[in-house]
């Protein structure tokens, strides 16, 4: 699984890097964890307000801080 | 029913006695500053699930391939629903960029955006009343669209970073949120807003109160009153590095407004407060140059002064003529 955590450096990309880095720990799922700070990166996705979480490529959310449970969802497939 | 509390616990628990100054400030101060703390989290909490509906994505989508002046207009219009953090700015900037949106277009936005912000709003509202804060919205609605329709008559397109007009923004289907997570998300937003701004509201409130409590009636007058011509300008000189202290000045500027300032020096005083913050400018650096910001803040500067004097001549006619 491969998880982007888009963001320019705002105290808010931290908390959720932090947030899906700690779900995967907890999950014990096999997954790599990329924090995006170029903006032309991010823009590729089409997200213009960060932060922004994209699991394979898909976006999952953008301009907030999802909840804990939230990640472990997408984290699972749910 | 607040004031009756405020009333209760300064002159009978604090035994204060009413129509000392003392006690004309404390109960000023508790008043108020419940006042505000209710309409903040309660009102923050309602624009914020309001603002889940549009993020700057769908802004985009709708602003679509505007051109000007109806571009201007729709821009200013959702500057104000528009979810908007300096930190978003970029990525705002250059999507808007990206989509073939005039430069002036995505100016009204990011003026409107910061100016009239639910913060500004509800202090204006719980101190000033619902008409000073619907003159508010449409004079920051006013100042965004002209101001766009300024910068865009510039042809400044050349004053862009140039990375800006290569990024491409991918396409994609709009993340659609469930009402849960709309409400964890203004649940989250209020409390975030409420952690940044509470004390800026205590200390304005303070400092208001001792105002209204202690200076003389006709201190302002003396000094920024309808006799000093120069009054707007110094306002708006002195309140453009104090952003982020909104939510702590509008308390001082009601007080100030009770001794005597004019409305439209209060009003210019307030939204220069607002419309041009030095983070913002700081992150905008990023895409623009040096001189497009610098002809930015000129512009709103110069629009927000205009609008001091306008609304200080009116009055000053409306109040003769009534």
């Amino acid at each position: 699984m491969d998880i982007e955590v888009l963001g320019t450096g705002c105290i808010k990309c931290k908390k959720l890097e932090e947030n899906v880095r700690s779900a995967v720990a907890e999950l014990r799922i096999e997954a790599s964890v990329t924090k995006v700070e170029d903006i032309a990166k991010i823009m590729e996705h089409g997200v213009m307000s960060t932060p922004g979480v994209v699991i394979d490529g898909v976006v999952k959310s953008e301009g907030r801080i999802p909840s804990q449970q939230e990640i472990k969802n997408w984290l699972q497939g749910k | 029913m607040l004031q009756a509390l405020a009333d209760l616990l300064v002159y009978r628990l604090l035994v204060i006695h009413p129509g000392t100054e003392l006690g004309s400030s404390l109960d000023f101060f508790f008043y108020d500053t419940v006042k505000i703390f209710l309409l903040l989290t309660v009102i923050i909490f309602v624009v914020a699930v309001i603002r889940s509906f549009f993020p700057p994505e769908r802004a985009r989508r709708l602003l679509g391939n505007k051109r000007e002046y109806v571009g201007n207009l729709l821009a200013s219009l959702l500057g104000i629903v528009t979810p908007f953090c300096s930190c978003s700015a970029v990525p705002l900037f250059i999507g808007f960029i990206e989509s073939g949106l005039p430069l002036g277009v995505t100016f009204s936005f990011l003026i409107s955006s910061p100016t009239v912000n639910e913060v500004a709003l509800i202090m204006l509202w719980g101190l000033f009343g619902w008409d000073i804060a619907l003159l508010y919205v449409a004079t920051g609605v006013i100042l965004a669209f002209i101001g766009g329709i300024v910068i865009g008559k510039l042809k400044l397109e050349h004053l862009v970073e140039d990375y800006v007009y290569k990024i491409k923004v991918g396409d994609r289907e709009e993340v659609v949120l469930t009402w849960r997570e709309r409400f964890e998300y203004a649940r989250d937003y209020t409390k975030d807003i409420l952690k940044r701004v509470w004390l800026f509201v205590i200390i304005g409130i303070g400092l208001g109160a001792l105002i209204h409590g202690y200076a003389p009636i006709d201190f302002i007058v003396k000094y920024a009153g309808p006799g000093n011509p120069f009054a707007v300008i110094i306002a708006v000189l002195i309140a453009i590095p104090l952003y982020s202290n909104a939510a702590g000045t509008i308390p001082i500027v009601q007080a100030l407004v009770g001794k005597g300032m004019p409305l439209g020096t209060a009003l210019a005083f307030m939204m220069a407060v607002v419309a041009i913050s030095t983070p913002e400018m700081i992150i905008l650096r990023k895409v623009i140059k040096p001189k497009m910001i610098a002809i930015f803040v000129g512009i709103i500067t110069v629009a927000i002064i205009f609008i001091g004097y306008l609304f200080n001549f009116v009055f000053v006619h409306h109040l003769l003529g009534a």
